[in-house]
């Protein structure tokens, strides 16, 4: 469970009813297994091996099959080998969209990791009343669809009528944002789409990081105070040590998330009315696959995709099992 | 620490800081809702209004009522099927399940441990190639019974690790001590640890709701029928089908399809950060 890794982050439901760690791992040895638990796990593990296992295998047939149009209405799917993943790696167009996608969720990373970490420091710094202000916006933020948080920022950014325009121009006396289009430059909707993200990502980071604060003894602060270690001194030797495990738990998911986006920039595709050279992996998939018919090569594509987060992911799964055991 | 007047000048400085996160980080949403309210026409004006001048509920009455567009009704009613379903069947699935890896040990325990770990981070979007095809093979498209089945399956692995948790936090010995007192082990077990797993119960079932009431990209590729979109499905195709952005009927759409999902949030916020910890619930 996630409380014995994030320790800081336990939820008090749990750390109230918890008893101390020794005392469990032994008695639970007592009871005799037999075929019970494998009962219990059973219907879980149908409906996953059904809906996420079988589709996996699926998946991975597809890619090696010539599966467009005329596959689904009926006509045999042939084998083509390693056609379609030499289709998606010689196509020019994948080479870019790879590149988006890595970069965008890069940047999406960096911003978030960097303002949600200086978030949950400040909110260490403030009066009640204030850091009970913050969190109350950072919730209301993240609990916001995203979906629904897209079409609010397309019409913030709205080119007539969007009240960013309206804040520059009338506000700060910015002439040039009159009627500026904010989606129309490919990085200019890649801009957007980085705050939507960053916006709705940083209230997770800022809320972990700030339980993992509360963790760190105030003594040991202002014992190397009074040795003489200045706030920088103190962060980095006292504070980053401590947190450091919930920092990089927190980068790994964000990396995985970001890559894996599609709501965010789908939405905004729509909104912004372009749909060339603005794609991400999953978005790419979707245009070839769904909205193109060609399941062989989306599959592949899907493999390609699942093997470069999974990079990612098994970082994670390996520091989720050690915190486990 | 000691308080000295530049500490309280820095104190001064965060809280005004303090209250520029707090309006960047509200301000979409207050922006979202003032815009609902707002007559089309005083939206649709060039000049700065941070204020709506004139309220009106004609936005909620155009998305809830007006018949010339995809109804409103029928999406909600999809949503909340499917929504309510998945929650049920997630819980019920995942409570067995994480009493059996959290009270007996067993051959393959460990494999079932890393299987939930590794199912959790696999991505959708890159399976919706597979499960569209999939689906469509046992005839499941446009129906809502693939969208809990779906949903059930990518909120299973989460559930489990969670409630797993809860199950753990509960001593056996006050399971041991009832049996001793009389009860049969599945009584001790109903009696005594079930009661104390309501807030896992809850926390995990609020969990599957906001997945299964946010979902978009599966929801928009096996459901393309209108009378069995789901809500966010729905809220899309305001965006797609006006040529001229009807942006005050879409915030207040948008409103709507957020509420309970805002609502739920708060109730588990305390739970959140933990919880998320362990795994993509939001993304």
């Amino acid at each position: 469970m996630v409380q014995t890794q994030v320790p800081t982050a336990a939820s008090p439901a749990v750390t109230a009813i918890a008893p101390p760690p020794g005392r469990r791992a032994g008695s639970r040895d007592r009871r005799r297994a037999g075929a019970l638990p494998y009962a219990l796990l059973a219907p879980a593990t149908i409906v996953v091996l059904a809906i996420i296992g079988w589709p996996l295998v699926q998946l991975v047939i597809l890619s090696f099959q010539e599966f467009g149009r005329a596959q689904a209405f009926g006509q045999p799917a042939e084998w083509v080998g390693l056609d379609n993943y030499v289709g998606v790696l010689t196509d020019p167009v994948f080479w870019e969209v790879l590149g988006r996608t890595v970069g965008f969720a890069a940047v999406c990373v960096v911003v978030t990791m960097v303002l949600g970490t200086l978030i949950a420091l400040l909110m260490q710094r403030l009066p009640t009343p204030f850091r009970i202000l913050v969190s109350v916006g950072l919730l209301l933020a993240w609990s916001m669809p995203a979906l629904t948080a897209t079409i609010v920022w397309g019409w913030i950014v709205d080119t007539e009528y969007g009240v960013l325009n309206q804040l520059l121009r009338d506000g700060l006396g910015l002439a040039q944002f009159d009627r500026h289009s904010w989606l129309i430059e490919p990085m200019s909707f890649m801009g957007v789409a980085v705050v939507i993200i960053v916006w709705g990502a940083i209230p997770f980071v800022a809320f972990t990081v700030f339980a993992g604060l509360t963790q760190v003894p105030d003594e040991q602060l202002e014992a190397a105070a009074l040795d003489g270690a200045g706030p920088v001194q103190r962060f980095t030797a006292i504070v980053l040590p401590q947190v450091a495990p919930i920092l990089v738990i927190a980068t790994i998911l964000q990396i995985i998330w970001d890559l894996r986006v599609f709501t965010q920039i789908f939405a905004l595709q729509d909104i912004g009315g372009i749909r060339g050279e603005t794609s991400t992996l999953g978005v790419y998939i979707y245009q070839t696959a769904i909205a193109g018919g060609e399941f062989g090569e989306g599959g592949a594509l899907a493999i390609i995709t699942m093997a470069a987060i999974s990079v990612a992911s098994i970082a994670l799964v390996r520091r989720m099992l050690r915190a486990d055991s | 620490m000691r308080r000295s007047p530049a500490y309280r000048g820095m104190t001064v400085l965060w809280c005004a800081v303090a209250v520029v996160v707090f309006v960047c980080s509200v301000f979409p949403v207050y922006w979202m809702v003032k815009t609902s309210f707002q007559p089309n026409s005083e939206v649709r004006s060039t000049s700065l209004q941070l204020w709506p001048e004139t309220w009106t509920l004609r936005n909620y009455e155009t998305v809830l009522l007006d018949p010339g567009r995809t109804p409103f009704l029928p999406a909600l009613g999809t949503s909340l099927i499917a929504t309510t379903a998945t929650v049920l069947i997630a819980a019920v699935l995942a409570f067995l399940a994480a009493v059996a890896i959290s009270r007996f040990r067993f051959r393959s325990r460990r494999g079932f441990i890393v299987a939930i770990l590794v199912i959790q981070m696999l991505p959708l979007e890159a399976m919706m190639v597979s499960l569209y095809r999939v689906l469509d093979g046992w005839q499941l498209l446009n129906t809502i019974l693939a969208l809990v089945l779906v949903y059930t399956a990518t909120v299973l692995p989460f559930t489990i690790w969670t409630l797993r948790g809860f199950v753990d936090g509960v001593p056996i010995e006050l399971e041991e001590a009832a049996m001793i007192d009389g009860c049969s082990r599945v009584g001790a077990f109903f009696r005594v640890t079930f009661p104390l797993l309501a807030p896992g119960l809850v926390a995990t079932g609020v969990f599957a709701f906001i997945q299964a009431w946010n979902e978009f990209l599966i929801a928009l590729i096996v459901n393309t029928d209108p009378q069995l979109m789901t809500l966010p499905v729905w809220l899309r195709t305001f965006l797609a089908l006006n040529g001229t952005t009807n942006w005050a009927a879409i915030m207040a759409g948008s409103t709507l399809m957020a509420i309970p999902v805002v609502l739920f949030f708060l109730i588990v916020q305390g739970r959140m950060t933990s919880g998320l910890v362990s795994g993509a619930v939001k993304g």
